[in-house]
């Protein structure tokens, strides 16, 4: 049987990519000195892609892959994959779903108890020898706080769900209310923002939710709100984000995602009330094992005829 | 009651929020002073002699020698939980009553517990760091941490601290087991009857018992080895709770997986072994560092002076036996 042609994006996670390469031609997208040519030498062999949050497959990639079957993304957010031309083409869309649920949940509370309590400038305090010298000042109570989510699907309802334990207030805007669910419904994220001390982004990317935290949303939370996104940088109109921070008119922002990464704007590495992460949501050693697993389960289903275990398109 | 009961307030001059909420209410005569004899050369001795309350907030230690001094002495507000550092048994025999911080802290402790597990297992420190340091644009990816769902978690101490964190753990879906005293008949989580059994079957231990002469050191090298090279300590409890140099050792040589620790054997001394460790998130006994709880205290404090002044039951009384 002639080797399945399979073409990474990006680099992403050894155990992916070592597994990939055992079953398939496997080429590396980002070791390509011409990309243009590679594409014209390979358009015929490479029949799936596999992308992540940072890279996917745009039109123009689209049509320069005649032979495309299936994307594969090692992400559960589909914002880089021109998701219109897959369905026009009759091109598959697999992503991760799930399986990192917990992880991104988890993260969303760590950002913001790491924000509100400072635990990063506490660890700095204690590990530059500043304790000697005073106590550390008072930081904010998180139990009780008032949460306000944006998008309550599998990622926005197990952040509620955590943050009942520590007795918050759950509100939420989503594109349709959920009767059942037992949190209050806002229908606008202006008034989400207005009614709750912690806003945080778990919706996933469209035209529509592109800067969904804009200027008027940070107003309404204020300079005791702040912001935690666990989405997609672009979610956060980051430049409106950046002044009203630095000019004291938001309280705080907890961000594990930026417009640009890796570029982070340089003006939050000074302040005190940010907590800035390196894209890790879904980053845990169990959790990217069982992403890559889905990756290869899927691929394998597609090419053996059976039937994709988490798709999309 | 013919006149309002003097009380002496004890605290370091920075401590001075409760002042103004406390002199409303009664007489009260403030000293800085953290130990017997400087602090009663300060006041008179018809003062001293006088006083039927302190309020202890800087740790003032509570001994027989102090007691002696102070004979209208009849109630000791303490405004911390932890209460080691008085004599209970001397105040038992001279019937002085004495509360603690109750739940006055217990959100915000049970917040910081789950904030440094959090911390430790996604590294978030570190994670910051990376990013601040411009690292994150000139290296890639940041490191993988460890999820934080569904692990096994080991409460130390199943009081108000613990059962508080035991309950936001819950939803992250930890599956929590503790170590107490004695077994508490109506609550859902495992019993194991002693530390190394509780070590050796969870994944993280959080401490948040008291220390007593049966608890000092109570994790030890050879709880640390139970607990094994991917186990985390989260520390909220005291410092003396653990043997600090083993645990030094334990995680430079990798015994133990990483730790989270509000509170020190000397603070504010912290091994400076610890200091290079991302695998380890260090507090400066902060954990209850916000207005809430200080307001809930301040409250907590003049409730109880007020309550046993005018016979009523105390809020949060220790038992002395």
């Amino acid at each position: 049987m002639e080797s399945i042609g399979v073409l990474m994006m990006c680099p992403m996670n050894t155990y992916l990519e070592n597994e990939l390469q055992k079953r398939y031609n496997l080429h590396r997208f980002w070791t390509c000195p011409e990309k243009s040519v590679f594409l014209e030498t390979h358009r015929n062999s490479i029949r799936a892609i596999v992308g992540n949050a940072s890279a996917g497959a745009d039109a123009k990639l689209i049509d320069d892959l005649p032979k495309l079957e299936i994307i594969s993304s090692f992400s559960v957010g589909l914002d880089k994959i021109d998701l219109g031309k897959c369905k026009e083409k009759g091109i598959r869309v697999t992503n991760t779903p799930d399986v990192l649920t917990e992880d991104v949940a988890d993260l969303a509370i760590g950002l913001i108890l790491a924000l509100l309590r400072r635990l990063c400038e506490c660890d700095r305090y204690v590990k530059s020898g500043k304790w000697k010298y005073g106590d550390f000042k008072l930081t904010t109570k998180f139990s009780g706080k008032s949460v306000g989510i944006i998008g309550l699907g599998r990622i926005g309802t197990a952040i509620a769900k955590r943050a009942q334990g520590f007795s918050c207030p759950i509100n939420y805007y989503s594109r349709t209310e959920k009767p059942d669910v037992g949190y209050k419904y806002y229908p606008t994220v202006v008034e989400l923002a207005k009614n709750s001390d912690i806003l945080v982004v778990a919706c996933p990317l469209t035209d529509e939710t592109r800067h969904i935290v804009n200027r008027e949303v940070m107003d309404a939370l204020g300079s005791t709100g702040v912001v935690i996104n666990i989405g997609r940088g672009p979610h956060v109109d980051e430049q409106e984000l950046v002044k009203a921070l630095t000019e004291g008119r938001l309280g705080g922002a907890g961000l594990d995602v930026f417009e640009q990464e890796p570029h982070v704007p340089e003006e939050l590495f000074g302040l005190e009330n940010v907590v800035l992460l390196p894209h890790v949501g879904s980053a845990t050693v169990e959790t990217r094992t069982a992403m890559a697993d889905l990756v290869l389960g899927n691929l394998e289903a597609h090419f053996a005829g059976k039937p994709l275990l988490t798709q999309v398109v | 009651m013919s006149e309002s009961p003097f009380v002496l307030v004890q605290r370091p001059p920075t401590f001075d929020f409760m002042d103004e909420l406390l002199s409303r209410n009664f007489p009260i005569l403030t000293t800085h002073h953290t130990s017997s004899i400087p602090l009663l050369n300060s006041i008179s001795p018809h003062a001293s002699s006088s006083i039927r309350a302190v309020v202890n907030m800087g740790m003032l230690k509570i001994d027989a020698d102090l007691l002696s001094h102070l004979p209208s002495l009849q109630l000791l507000v303490c405004t911390s939980v932890g209460i080691e550092h008085i004599d209970l048994a001397e105040c038992n025999r001279r019937g002085i009553a004495v509360t603690n911080a109750g739940e006055a802290f217990s959100d915000d402790v049970a917040d910081c517990a789950v904030g440094l597990l959090i911390s430790v297992l996604r590294r978030i420190p570190s994670a910051d760091h990376y990013v601040r340091s411009g690292e994150w644009a000139k290296s890639g990816d940041f490191q993988l941490g460890i999820k934080l769902s569904g692990k096994r978690v080991g409460i130390l101490g199943l009081g108000s601290i613990g059962s508080f964190i035991a309950k936001r753990l819950e939803p992250f879906g930890c599956i929590i087991s503790y170590y107490s005293t004695s077994q508490k008949q109506s609550v859902p989580y495992r019993y194991y009857p002693d530390v190394l059994s509780l070590a050796a079957n969870n994944d993280v231990i959080i401490l948040c018992c008291a220390l007593t002469d049966q608890t000092r050191h109570i994790v030890n090298r050879e709880v640390m080895e139970s607990l094994g090279k991917k186990g985390v300590i989260i520390n909220v409890g005291r410092g003396g709770l653990i043997d600090e140099k083993e645990l030094v050792k334990c995680l430079v040589d990798g015994v133990i997986g990483g730790a989270g620790l509000d509170v020190f054997e000397k603070e504010p001394g912290v091994p400076v072994e610890l200091f290079g460790l991302d695998n380890v998130v260090l507090s400066p006994h902060a954990a209850m560092a916000t207005p809430g709880s200080l307001d809930n205290i301040a409250q907590l404090a003049v409730g109880n002076l007020k309550a046993f002044f005018s016979n009523q039951p105390l809020i949060s009384p220790v038992r002395l036996d």
